[in-house]
């Protein structure tokens, strides 16, 4: 069932919270420069799959496998070497640090690999550009909207140009105006950069910027791919 | 939509052609069906029966003879009396989707499905949709967020539906 191509594959993914199973049996695959949608009610699952994807929760049983490495067996450090570099992460409510600067903020993950302060800020200036909001590049978060603050957000899962992004519920805080700006700007600039998108979300709309949806239920994944 | 009430409301700037009216009806409505001139001219000769527009002037040319339409006192007051009553709520009681689950539940065969299908088919055209909303101008994004909107209250009928399945099933069975 594994599409050639794939960048990360999930297999057979099981995950139980106390006597209450997450995921029973869960397939997943995307492609670079692909949006997938992950859909389903309140407590589905969606996002234990996520977090399995990411290599942020390990599965009781199943494989995730990343450009060929299956990332249950890779060593803790290794795990997260992989998601500083490779991933992005955006959730619903940005997760900012507020002391630091918007700029500061999308500088950040790559000062944590080493840059420079300048060439980061400078590359986190770009990415506030594409994200069209370089004008608050030196406020914080309490300065800016939530659209704003959403959109820094995205410039900053972005800036270490990763290969995955993971989004969930991107837009759950925002107004449908600004949900839609962030949902285009993020789909956009992830297609332009052939960045693979997650996306985690239980609203229609958002799931319409996606180019496939995969619906989780009772911890069961039923793709709509391979429906015939 | 009601056409007759649309071309009197394009009248109402000032006095037009029968083909003026459909290229100023399709640049603001038409995007997805453009009037046919015969919907044009059986709607202009409706409105002129019940006394709302007046013929303003013909030319004749080598082509068949253009009328020219203008609105009357009553037709500018038709088209307020239009703005002012608000459209009926739809409330979709009977929805061919709701049906077709109670059969599919009535027969033994799988409701959870048809509607997996039924939401896969919505996304698409959603995805449809947002695309096209997307690459358009404000007018493409405004009629297409009313169609999105729409579809997404579908989908959520469609959600709470699928949690009650087992309910639905016990209550059409007994």
């Amino acid at each position: 069932m594994t599409p050639a191509g794939s960048l990360l594959v999930a297999d057979g993914l099981r995950k139980t919270y106390g006597r209450t199973p997450a995921l029973d049996g869960v397939s997943f695959s995307i492609h670079p420069g692909e949006v997938v949608a992950v859909m389903g009610p309140s407590g589905s699952g969606k996002s234990t799959l996520l977090h399995c994807l990411a290599g942020i929760v390990s599965p009781d049983a199943g494989t995730v496998t990343y450009r060929g490495r299956e990332l249950t067996g890779l060593p803790d450090a290794e795990r997260s070497a992989l998601r500083r570099t490779e991933f992005g992460f955006v959730f619903q409510f940005g997760r900012l640090v507020p002391e630091l600067t918007c700029v500061e903020n999308v500088a950040l993950p790559l000062r944590l690999g080493g840059v420079k302060r300048r060439p980061a800020e400078r590359a986190a200036l770009e990415w506030l550009e594409r994200l069209e909001v370089d004008t608050v590049a030196t406020q914080r978060l309490g300065e800016v909207s939530g659209g704003q603050g959403q959109r820094v957000a995205v410039a900053r899962a972005l800036a270490t140009s990763p290969r995955v992004i993971f989004a969930d519920e991107p837009t759950g805080a925002l107004d449908s105006l600004n949900g839609e700006r962030v949902m285009e700007l993020l789909t956009r600039t992830a297609r332009a950069t052939s960045a693979a998108v997650v996306l985690v979300t239980h609203e229609a709309r958002v799931a319409a910027y996606s180019d496939r949806e995969i619906v989780v239920r009772d911890g069961r994944s039923h793709a709509s791919e391979f429906a015939v | 939509m009601s056409i007759g009430h649309t071309l009197l409301g394009l009248l109402e700037s000032g006095p037009r052609h029968g083909y003026d009216l459909k290229r100023a009806f399709d640049e603001q409505f038409g995007h997805d069906r453009p009037l046919h001139y015969g919907q044009v001219y059986s709607t202009m000769s409706r409105l002129l029966k019940n006394g709302l527009v007046v013929v303003d002037g013909v030319e004749s040319g080598g082509g068949p003879e253009r009328k020219r339409y203008a609105i009357t006192d009553s037709g500018i007051t038709d088209v307020a009396q239009w703005l002012a009553q608000p459209e009926s709520p739809d409330s979709y009681l009977q929805s061919t989707l709701y049906t077709k689950v109670v059969i599919a539940l009535l027969t033994g065969r799988g409701a959870a499905e048809l509607l997996d299908t039924q939401r896969a088919a919505h996304l698409r055209r959603m995805r449809e949709l947002t695309a096209r909303k997307q690459r358009g101008d404000l007018a493409d994004q405004l009629i297409c967020d009313h169609a999105l909107f729409h579809l997404e209250a579908d989908l959520r009928w469609l959600e709470l539906t699928a949690a009650r399945l087992d309910r639905l099933a016990a209550e059409v069975r007994a």
